[in-house]
């Protein structure tokens, strides 16, 4: 993704609601904004606060006329849930980027028993079908590592730069300009682990 | 200077830019946050009132007062407050008054999908139908103005995709400067809608709508980007987005005032075009007024089951595959334009739901599941109680719209239903709507039991103050109405106060009210798990060896309770897991627990400070 190429770019960030799916988002926007690019941004505020399915997308381009993204039309897909990841994979268009967070949160499906959660090796083969391109990323360990569970979803962020091969100054500004002072420097330490961690 | 805002901000700003003073509303998805951002601009009053009907009262009426005034809501909201809504469109006003109505296609959040256009022209008022944040702004603006200039309330309407879709919006940082309004108006004709004042305005209402017809031909709202003869599309809101990516060398007659239309411009538009077709969300709203105007649109293949729309959906949202596959069955597209779409997955099913359920530790789960014990049949409102109608408790039998609950268990009493109904409601629902009903079952003596679920908060659309918070929505201290006393000042006898985790409390009691053939009131209180004050004491409770995997602590339907890896020796069952990162402490499945195999919050601290 450079400035020459205005070619719109289509992102999906989706993951359980908690887990900063909505900020992850956020934050990339407005990287796009001060970049250049047209943007919008859309996601459902729904029902559940916690434990249902948050999904955003995200479009940058010269001019971006629809807020949403259809299956299949998806360039960059992060997901910050595996089970998530499988639950989105036909928004990826063919070869499309996909970066999983390697974190398993059981839906009340699956915990009252009547369902069951796929096995890794399913998981696995779900995201290999769709594209070669898919990369899974520790944020959740690193996270915890680091010492705060909330930040995988930054960690991602730092994956993600290194995969698209961006700038590390540009993401560390937003994320210096959009997180209060307090939080800053435990989410610069996310990002760059999960840069230096792809 | 650009901004990136959502819809909802950009409202908040246009309201804010347009000087307007006052703003009521009632909070509902996707309308919320358009209220919570206007509060915190400078020097403007902003309010949550109870309902939406009383919204539209306070807007009305610091919009008699001179003050240009807002109210805002989800769709179904206008519902509550047609009735008002309907006499700001009567009477006018002395500044500019707007009712921001938030649709929701799709019913993302919603108990239906009403296409609130049809009540803009039910009651003859403006509709202002933005497609992105920057028109959000734009059109905030503009409908106060329009308000002004036709002596009519005016709807903005917005939907779900607008609401929620952040883009960049050019903002000023200046306030349109209004003139001070003089003394309150005394205009008994034009305000007091007796029948014989009221006769005389009709004529002027209608009057107003050719007024308005003429302005639609000449406003900047409605504009016309000319490309291919070819293909002609008119459409307004969101469509249009649509309309551009799918579509990107048709001419297109974007409106921006869906009501009334310029009728002159739209025929030029369609002689100009080879064919015409409408594109718009949900109702064929613009396809049936230009119809009326003698309009030939194509139509292509017959499409069947399509309430009136030649060529897209009636229901749900559009998306740009939607747009392209109804563009290629109606023959207006090739069939090789068709997207590439992935191959499905095989194995769907291998994809467990991740539906909404209660929260872990929210303090509604608790008589949801003694609901569930009780088999008794329970007639339910809107809010997050209403999840007890979920797998595993399936506690809630009806639900239909806001403060509906007591009342249709009081229709079921009074019909002679032989099952003892029980009607539940959250706090914020009871001050909505419920009371009025909870008045009819005293006047007129059902034994309805009625649970009112206080959680301190309006939880649902995400923590907003209400009459029993004692906060108002600019922060300020104020009186909180006693729910208790209020609910025997109505003259129920029977009200007992629990906190809202007690198992066997809520039980008994509920099972003393089963034995009294009277109107009762159990009110349970505790605030929602997601308020900062309950987060900062999450405690993870923890599963002892005592566990047999008996099942009942996965009864009260917490997704913090797992089956885990590990059988039972005996029985051969999974034994219960709990997930520390989801769980609060909340001790409900401890209570229920007939092993004491989960300890509880006391027992996990001592258990930790011998550690």
């Amino acid at each position: 993704m450079t400035q020459e190429t205005m070619k719109t770019t289509n992102f999906m960030l989706v993951g359980v609601g908690g887990q900063g799916t909505i900020l992850a988002s956020n934050l990339l926007a407005e990287l796009g904004v001060q970049l250049g690019y047209d943007v919008k941004k859309a996601e459902v505020h729904g029902m559940s606060q916690r434990g249902g399915s948050v999904v955003s997308h995200l479009r940058l381009g010269r001019q971006v006329f629809a807020p949403i993204v259809s299956k299949g039309q998806v360039d960059i897909l992060l997901a910050f849930e595996q089970l998530e990841a499988a639950r989105y994979i036909d928004y990826l268009r063919p070869g499309g980027l996909l970066l999983i967070n390697d974190f398993v949160m059981k839906p009340a499906s699956v915990t009252n028993g009547k369902q069951t959660y796929p096995e890794r090796d399913k998981m696995e083969a779900i995201f290999a079908a769709a594209t070669d391109n898919h990369h899974w990323v520790q944020g959740a360990k690193i996270a915890d590592q680091i010492g705060n569970p909330k930040v995988a979803n930054v960690v991602l962020l730092g994956a993600l730069c290194r995969l698209m091969d961006m700038h590390t100054a540009d993401y560390e500004a937003v994320i210096e300009q959009r997180l209060p002072a307090k939080l800053l420097q435990i989410n610069l330490k996310a990002f760059r682990t999960g840069h230096q961690a792809t | 200077m650009k901004r990136i805002l959502s819809g909802n901000e950009a409202v908040a700003r246009g309201a804010w830019e347009a000087g307007c003073n006052v703003g009521s509303g009632y909070p509902g998805t996707p309308s919320t946050e358009i209220l919570e951002t206007y509060a915190k601009y400078p020097h403007v009053y902003a309010e949550w009132a109870p309902n939406e009907k009383v919204a539209v009262d306070v807007a009305t009426g610091a919009a008699y007062a001179g003050r240009r005034a807002f109210a805002t809501m989800k769709h179904v909201g206008l519902n509550v407050a047609m009735d008002s809504f309907y006499v700001g469109a009567n009477t006018g006003a002395e500044a500019g008054l707007v009712v921001v109505s938030a649709d929701d296609p799709s019913m993302h959040s919603s108990q239906n999908e009403q296409d609130n256009r049809r009540l803009a022209m039910f009651a003859r008022v403006p509709c202002l139908d933005p497609a992105d944040s920057q028109e959000a702004k734009d059109y905030t603006i503009a409908a106060f103005e329009i308000s002004e200039q036709f002596d009519t309330i005016a709807m903005l309407r917005m939907t779900t995709r607008v609401c929620h879709t952040s883009g960049l919006v050019e903002v000023a940082e200046e306030r349109q400067s209004l003139n001070e309004p003089g003394k309150y108006v005394r205009n008994i004709p034009k305000y007091c809608m007796a029948p014989a004042f009221a006769r005389a305005r009709h004529p002027i209402i209608e009057q107003r709508v050719s007024l308005m017809k003429t302005f639609a031909e000449e406003t900047i709202l409605n504009r016309v980007e000319l490309r291919s003869s070819d293909l002609g599309i008119i459409t307004g809101g969101v469509a249009y987005q649509y309309a551009r990516e799918v579509f990107p060398d048709a001419s297109i007659f974007k409106l921006g005032l869906v009501y009334p239309l310029p009728e002159k411009k739209i025929k030029a538009f369609a002689a100009q075009m080879k064919k015409v077709i409408i594109m718009e969300e949900l109702d064929p709203v613009i396809e049936e007024q230009v119809r009326l105007m003698g309009v030939e649109l194509f139509r292509g293949e017959e499409i069947e089951h399509n309430g009136g729309k030649a060529i897209f959906p009636i229901c749900y949202e559009f998306n740009q595959s939607l747009v392209r596959q109804s563009a290629i069955e109606a023959g207006l597209l090739p069939k090789d334009e068709q997207v590439a779409q992935p191959e499905p997955l095989n194995d769907v099913q291998l994809i467990p739901q991740r539906h909404s359920v209660l929260c872990p530790g929210c303090p509604h789960r608790t008589t949801a599941y003694v609901l569930s014990k009780l088999k008794v049949p329970v007639n339910g409102d809107i809010g997050c109680y209403a999840l007890g109608m979920a797998d595993p408790m399936n506690s809630v039998h009806t639900v239909g719209c806001m403060g509906a609950s007591i009342a249709t268990a009081h229709g079921a009493m009074v019909a002679g239903d032989t099952e003892r109904h029980v009607a539940i409601i959250g706090d914020s629902t009871f001050f909505h709507t419920g009371i009025p009903a909870l008045i009819d079952v005293v006047y007129n003596q059902s034994n309805v039991i009625t649970i009112i679920m206080d959680n301190r908060t309006t939880g649902m659309t995400g923590h907003q103050e209400n009459p029993g918070t004692g906060f108002t929505l600019q922060g300020k201290e104020t009186y909180r109405i006693d729910l208790e006393q209020l609910v025997r000042e109505l003259g129920i006898k029977h009200v007992k106060t629990v906190p809202a985790l007690k198992v066997k409390e809520i039980e008994k009691i509920l099972k003393e009210y089963l034995e009294i053939d009277e109107p009762s009131v159990l009110i349970t209180e505790e605030p929602c798990a997601l308020l900062p004050e309950r987060k900062k004491a999450y405690l993870p409770l923890q599963v002892t060896d005592k566990c047999n995997g008996c099942t009942a602590c996965f009864r009260i339907g917490c997704p913090a309770i797992t089956q885990s890896g590990q059988m039972d020796p005996k029985y051969n069952r999974p034994l219960a897991e709990i997930d520390p990162q989801q769980c609060t402490g909340c001790e409900i499945c401890a209570q229920v627990c007939p092993r004491d195999a989960i300890l509880f919050r006391d027992q996990v601290l001592s258990q930790s400070g011998k550690a």
